[in-house]
């Protein structure tokens, strides 16, 4: 089997997984709502000033939510020891992080077209930019998100405070990716400056650290 | 049962399968290993006794690689464990498998990853065979997390001999099971040893030294721990026991054909 195809049998796998418990994606979409129509109500913002905070409050959202289901999905390893399994494993252990961010991604994602057009109601937003390009702002900001996610979840899977851990580690390395993410979204939706400069910045940030979690997760997954 | 030797001994003369040198294993200043030094003959059965806390978990979970001595060297069929991880299955007291697959979508996905690129036959049984094998049923659809404790141990055991191991460690195999289905679970573990081999692997280096073991007929190491020494008495061709991160006592059973009638 090629290492892809082991990617494609790991992101199978969680995708059952989540189908069957549903554990990460009910506590994402509870989270990311509660703070969005918590965020409306508590600014009642104009249509101006919406577009203003929208890419900010979005992300953030889709952040606190991302955490909660990040370290779902390494708790699904620790249970019965499988973790101890796949390090048995002759496939390659980058192969298990990539299916899972994988996963990780569609989760949000779903979560994200779900939140989408009850943003556009509540805080009553058109893009006064180029609106397509948040189709490539989304995917992007969604997976620096997930694949750091995945990866610092994995680094503090064996600490006794990981729920707590991997927000402090995660937030800060975050970001660069944040400040990229939010500013190409008020672009796109305010028009009142380029977003490509910060969309750059996001493919940077992605290449950088993708590549770096896929060359470190071999140790990550073997540490005692 | 013939007391060999009461102290630590290292069988030179037969190939080793897997062998501890000097090993020992801190876990700050507590020493779960002390200065251990074994070796495992290929088709050797092995069962280790010892209290909790003796070592016998460290021990096992060294030879599979999942943990790295603190001093000394481990090696499985002469090279670091982590490189031999085709042919070593190691089973836990845990399940070791989702609780929300069926035990026939758990065996999958474990066989999937351990396929090879060669020919994509590296697990030789497939995942029905070894569960019919352990006595489940390959079409129950019942999520693993809905079994009872047998068998949750049995699918687990599935899951370790689907790959057909050359080296199996079991850790505590009998700690969840009815007598009856740990007898079954012994017969099952003596009959393997004896399965025909399909593996393409090629044929090992020891099998100049060892006669017994061929390119088509590759002889299995099996290496156990139980506190229920009685039930695994079948197995023992030789019995280890350890106390406090020491081996104690090292017992052969002597050949069949020396056996008192």
């Amino acid at each position: 089997m090629t290492y892809f195809g082991h990617v494609f049998v790991h992101l199978r796998k969680d995708l059952q997984l989540e189908w069957r418990s549903r554990d990460s994606i009910n506590g994402m979409l509870f989270f990311a709502l509660l703070v969005v129509v918590v965020f409306a109500f508590a600014f009642d913002p104009t249509a101006a000033t919406s577009r203003q905070i929208a890419g900010g409050i979005v992300w953030v959202a889709l952040l606190f939510a991302a955490v909660t289901a990040l370290n779902q999905s390494w708790t699904r390893e620790l249970r019965n020891r499988v973790l101890d399994a796949q390090r048995m494993l002759p496939s390659p252990p980058s192969a298990l992080f990539l299916g899972k961010a994988l996963a990780n991604l569609l989760f949000v994602a779903l979560v994200e077209a779900v939140l989408t057009p009850l943003f556009i109601v509540f805080y009553n937003l058109h893009a006064l930019g180029q609106g397509w390009m948040l189709a490539i702002v989304m995917p992007l900001g969604t997976w620096a998100l997930v694949c750091n996610g995945t990866f610092f979840a994995a680094l503090g899977l064996r600490t006794r405070n990981r729920e707590l851990l991997l927000p402090l580690i995660l937030f800060p390395i975050s970001i660069p990716a944040l400040l990229g993410m939010m500013q190409a979204t008020t672009a796109i939706l305010s028009g009142e400056f380029e977003p490509g400069p910060w969309i750059r910045l996001l493919i940077a940030y992605n290449i950088a650290f993708t590549t770096a979690c896929l060359l470190l997760f071999e140790t990550v997954l073997s540490a005692e | 049962m013939q007391i060999v030797d009461p102290q630590p001994v290292i069988d030179r003369n037969a190939a080793a399968a897997a062998s501890l040198t000097e090993v020992s294993k801190l876990y700050g200043s507590f020493a779960a290993l002390r200065k251990v030094s074994v070796a495992f003959s290929v088709g050797s059965s092995t069962v280790i006794l010892g209290d909790n806390g003796a070592g016998k978990s460290t021990l096992l979970r060294m030879l599979a690689g999942l943990i790295s001595p603190s001093r000394g060297s481990v090696h499985v069929f002469g090279a670091e464990p982590t490189e031999q991880r085709r042919r070593i299955a190691y089973m836990s007291h845990e399940a070791m498998l989702y609780d929300e697959l069926s035990a026939t979508e758990n065996l999958r996905y474990f066989a999937s990853l351990q396929s090879d690129g060669g020919c994509g036959c590296s697990c030789t049984a497939s995942p029905e065979m070894a569960l019919r094998a352990v006595g489940l049923d390959p079409t129950l659809t019942r999520p693993v997390g809905q079994y009872s404790q047998g068998m949750r141990q049995r699918a687990s055991l599935a899951r370790v001999l689907q790959t057909d191991p050359e080296l199996l460690l079991l850790d505590e195999p009998f700690s969840n099971l009815d007598v009856e289905s740990a007898h079954h679970m012994v017969d099952l573990l003596l009959d393997f040893r004896t399965w025909p081999v399909q593996s393409p692997l090629p044929a090992q280096p020891n099998s100049a030294t060892n006669p017994s073991v061929t390119p088509s007929i590759r002889a299995r190491t099996i290496i156990l721990t139980t506190h229920q020494a009685h039930l695994a008495e079948p197995l023992a061709e030789s019995t280890m026991t350890m106390r406090a991160g020491s081996i104690v006592s090292i017992v052969s059973a002597p050949p069949p054909n020396q056996a008192t009638p």
